[in-house]
């Protein structure tokens, strides 16, 4: 076992795990972030999507003594501010809502993430911009179109973040 | 209300956002592998990786063994208890259902199935141990090519043989009708096995508590599922309780009682503790029910000038390697809709299900239906070309007219209503139909080397399942009924309870539209409750385009006995004859004149209070409703698909995509508009991308999604979508969505494919029409000299 400490969603962790312990495992069975969920075992999904340290990761390709040091931010936190809690969303959170760009919402927080983090690097992106930055989270409900809306409607807001 | 608010007056009709948003955006949402028990059990299962082969010994004493371990089990600790998995679709009296053992005993039948499953403290523990598992499988031929399947010295799936059921339909004289015709033609396309791929894996968990069982599964039917576990395993149906929490997906593939789900059960009753089994993406594409996967041989006898005489089908479905819960009535629902919306004199058709050693196949979005709409648009537009009909014009000349329903088709279903004309009117329009064809004839003078394609659809479809009669003419196992109750509490609020279970569809949203307008309550004061066989009792769940058509109108049988029940209630309260007592907008008042009037939630009040009920009635004010529809439901539109296709690499563009759909009277034109770009999606990944594919051994290669291509965001293109609306004849006028984007693109997007290269001499393209088998048809279309340059069409 390794003892790793992490910060997620603002709060500190000290915990020991298994050396092969998945970070997205770690989330949601030791930490309790159910909110992240897992698409598929080979990273194409991105339903696991996480910030680590600002960037975006999927999060079942991290081990969690990986996150060692990290700060993680996952869709519970990304509205800051003790996030849900308050009733409070993150612009991108609300744009996907005002567009109807979730159906069945499991591939959701990690495109919500994914988004904040090809907004962070690319702010006034093109549709098709928004295609390829989109292109490690799969789908099966939407077709995508309205996540194209949602994402743009974000940027055309203004969110950096 | 001033004149610039937009908000109709009604909430049917008004793109409200949806109420199920707020967990889902926030992570917040109840996944069933979110489900945490305590002192739960974590199930892992050892699958066979033989296509084929007899079970000599599995020996799990190793893995009991290893650390974390708690029990582990091969088939013969189930033998006595599992039955065999349901078929709740026997579609002939003679059909072979073989015995389908949820945990395999003596014989494997695909790679994948269920042979030994260990139960430990943790998922890692219980992976680990799997492998300490010892299986001693004696090989045996695998069966994998339905067209040789039935052959004499073919080996056999089953013992009894691979052939499951012929099934056969007609209608008119067939004979007589291609006796003579002036042109025939004959085509075979196939239908490429697909793969579902929710976005949620599935994950089922159970808590046993003497001897009651609360199971939690990610399904599309946790009634069904309920009634039928009872059926198969023997534990009395009183104490079984289903939820489905929230369900990221189906598409059809969560409508199945799993071997996992059954398993899942006996294990928890075996160890008296709860456990869970969640899958992996890897272990999904092997053991989710596949979908598709047919040979469709096809006939058209026409006029010259185009009017069909008549439509012969044969179609060999593959079933695989045992019957599922609807497996071999999928290709039947598609059986009704290959004359699609044009007249005719006379129809044949005939299936043939064929056993293999692969994963079974049963409903994938639009099941059947998608397949039937391929064929006879494909070949719809081969008759235009062999004709010299512009496609469209052809279509024209065989659709049923506006003027002409309901209609009777050749296939013998009653088509409700439908306008073809103005959703092919409209959808001609917003294509540019008329400039992209002067483009398309300049690329083709010009030599292009990037062709320009048209593709047309004008399709329908039967949803709404449905009628329960019709369900027991074709021999289906259960109605097609739908539950509704409302329960109007004594703060004046309101809790529905329905007996379809969303998982995407948008339900709590459009369920609260519907009642806000029938009781005249605030759309926020409205609860949809679902999914729960404790909370919403009686169900017969989501699929097949039902839970509006259906579901949505017993919501409406039950609001009406609400009021009736509180008018009586209004009639004591406002001192007037019940005959003079009216309600609209949620107030009742009376006639007579008494000018005071109740609102119904003062009246929910006064029931609850029940202090001054009249003679008779009992306190509270609620209700319960069934529906039965005596029809399908029946939308339809016009999907035009511009392709461009470089002839030198074979890559295939989407260039535009226009949907017109009828889906009737919409609810809520955000879900509408979203269950269409859904259903694109899949319809065009059919056509582009995906293909579920099993080696000479019987090994499925396409596991992960790294080899199953479902298209990103970067793979599709932007659609634009519209509507035309003719009223469904039903009490709301609504008509089911869910599948008619994946029923009609395929075939657009094929069609439009072909025709950039009918030029060429290109006829056909088997899907997925990838880059390579594009190239590699032009290819041959050239090197079989049949290109415009040496003269020929």
């Amino acid at each position: 076992m390794t003892r790793i400490n992490v910060t997620v969603d603002g709060v500190s962790y000290v915990d020991q795990v298994e050396p092969r312990l998945l970070l997205v495992h770690y989330l949601r069975e030791t930490v309790g972030k159910t909110g992240t969920p897992i698409g598929c075992d080979t990273s194409n999904c991105g339903a696991c999507t996480v910030l680590m340290d600002g960037v975006s990761v999927k999060s079942c390709s991290v081990l969690a003594v990986q996150a060692d040091g990290s700060d993680i931010t996952t869709i519970e936190g990304i509205s800051g501010n003790g996030g849900v809690a308050n009733g409070q969303l993150h612009p991108i959170q609300r744009a996907f809502h005002e567009e109807h760009a979730l159906q069945c919402g499991y591939c959701t927080p990690g495109m919500i993430i994914a988004a904040a983090d090809l907004l962070r690097d690319n702010p006034h992106p093109t549709d098709d911009e928004i295609r390829e930055g989109l292109e490690g989270n799969l789908c099966r409900c939407t077709g995508y179109e309205n996540i194209v809306r949602a994402v743009r409607r974000a940027a055309q807001a203004g969110v950096q973040s | 209300m001033t004149a610039t608010e937009e908000r109709p007056a009604t909430q049917i009709g008004a793109a409200r956002l949806r109420k199920e948003d707020a967990r889902l955006i926030t992570g917040q949402t109840m996944w069933t592998d979110n489900i945490t028990l305590p002192g739960h059990l974590h199930v892992a299962f050892l699958r066979s990786p033989f296509a084929h082969a007899r079970i000599n010994n599995v020996n799990v004493s190793e893995a009991k063994g290893m650390p974390g371990v708690v029990a582990a089990f091969s088939g013969a600790d189930f033998a006595a208890e599992q039955g065999s998995l349901p078929c709740a679709w026997p579609v002939t009296e003679d059909i072979l259902i073989p015995a389908h053992p949820a945990m395999a005993t003596d014989e494997v039948r695909y790679v994948g199935e269920v042979v030994a499953a260990v139960v430990a403290r943790d998922r890692y523990a219980a992976a680990d141990a799997i492998s300490a598992i010892d299986v001693d499988y004696e090989p045996l031929p695998p069966v994998l090519d339905i067209r040789t399947a039935l052959d004499e010295d073919s080996p056999k799936v089953h013992a009894e043989g691979n052939k499951s059921f012929e099934w056969v339909f007609a209608n008119g004289d067939i004979d007589e009708a291609f006796r003579d015709a002036p042109v025939v033609l004959e085509r075979n396309y196939r239908q490429q096995r697909l793969i579902p791929c929710a976005m949620e894996p599935r994950a089922v968990v159970c808590q046993p508590i003497g001897d009651e069982y609360t199971i939690w599964s990610a399904t599309q039917i946790p009634h069904v599922l309920r009634f039928l576990l009872a059926a198969i395993t023997g534990i009395p149906e009183q104490n079984l309780r289903v939820i489905a929490p929230d369900v990221g997906g189906g598409f059809g593939s969560k409508l199945q009682v799993t071997a996992e789900e059954e398993l899942v059960l006996l294990i928890a009753r075996k160890l008296g503790r709860p456990v869970k089994w969640t899958e992996s993406r890897s272990e999904g594409n092997m053991a989710v029910h596949h979908g598709r996967d047919q040979w469709q041989r096809i006939r058209i006898a026409a006029d010259r000038d185009g009017r069909i005489r008549g439509l012969s089908v044969d179609l060999l479905a593959d079933m695989g390697a045992y019957l599922m819960l609807v497996t071999p009535g999928v290709p039947l629902l598609g059986a009704f809709m290959f004359n699609s919306i044009y007249k005719m004199d006379a129809y044949s058709f005939r299936c043939t299900g064929i056993f293999t050693t692969k994963m079974p196949t049963d409903a994938y979005r639009g099941a059947g239906r998608p397949e039937a709409t391929f064929a006879i648009e494909r070949i719809m537009d081969d008759l235009a070309a062999e004709l010299g009909i512009e496609p469209l014009e052809l279509r024209e000349r065989n659709w049923i007219k506006h003027e002409e329903f309901p209609y009777t088709t050749i296939a013998g279903l009653t088509y409700d209503s439908g306008n073809y004309e103005a959703a092919t009117a409209k959808a001609r329009e917003l294509f540019d139909y008329d400039a992209l064809r002067r483009e398309q004839a300049e690329r083709n003078a010009s030599g292009d080397p990037v062709r320009l394609g048209i593709g047309i659809s004008t399709f329908t479809e039967m949803c709404g399942l449905a009628p329960s009669r019709v369900l027991g003419s074709l021999s289906y196992g259960a109605g097609g009924w739908e539950h509704a109750a409302i329960r109007m509490l004594p703060t004046g609020k309101v809790e529905v309870v329905t007996g379809s279970s969303a998982h995407g569809q948008g339900h709590e949203t459009a369920w609260s539209q519907i009642v806000a307008d029938q009781l005249g309550v605030p759309f926020e004061d409205i609860r949809v409750l679902h999914g729960d066989t404790q909370v919403a009792p009686k169900g017969m769940d989501t699929y097949g385009s039902r839970s509006l058509a259906v579901g949505g109108l017993a919501l409406v049988a039950a609001c009406d006995k609400v009021i009736e029940k509180a008018k009586v209630i209004a009639s004591a309260m406002l001192e007037s004859p019940p005959q003079y007592v009216e309600f609209a907008n949620g107030v009742f008042h009376s006639r007579a004149g008494t000018g005071v009037s109740k609102t119904i939630q003062e009246i929910a009040l006064a029931a609850f209070a029940a202090h001054d009920l009249p003679d008779g009635v009992e306190p509270s004010l609620d209700s319960d409703a069934t529906y039965d529809p005596d029809n399908f439901s029946f939308p339809h539109g016009t999907h035009l698909c511009a392709t461009e296709v470089d002839t030198e690499t074979g890559f295939v563009k989407i260039r535009s995509y226009v949907a017109v759909d009828d889906v009737g009277v919409v609810v809520n034109p955000l879900i509408v508009e979203g269950q269409v770009h859904g259903g694109l999606a899949q319809g065009i990944a059919q056509a582009l991308y995906e293909e579920g594919v099993y080696d000479d051994d019987g090994n499925l290669v396409t596991t992960t999604l790294a080899d199953y291509l479902i298209p990103s965001a970067s793979d599709l293109p932007s659609y634009v979508t519209s509507r035309t609306e003719s009223p469904a004849a039903n009490r709301l006028g609504v008509k089911g969505v869910g599948e008619a984007g994946t029923i009609a693109s395929t075939p657009a997007v094929v069609n439009a494919i072909v025709d950039a290269l009918r030029p060429l001499g290109v006829r056909d393209v088997t899907m997925p029409c990838t880059p390579e088998r594009v190239w590699r048809a032009i290819s041959a279309a050239t090197a079989s000299g049949s290109s415009e340059r040496n003269g020929a069409a």
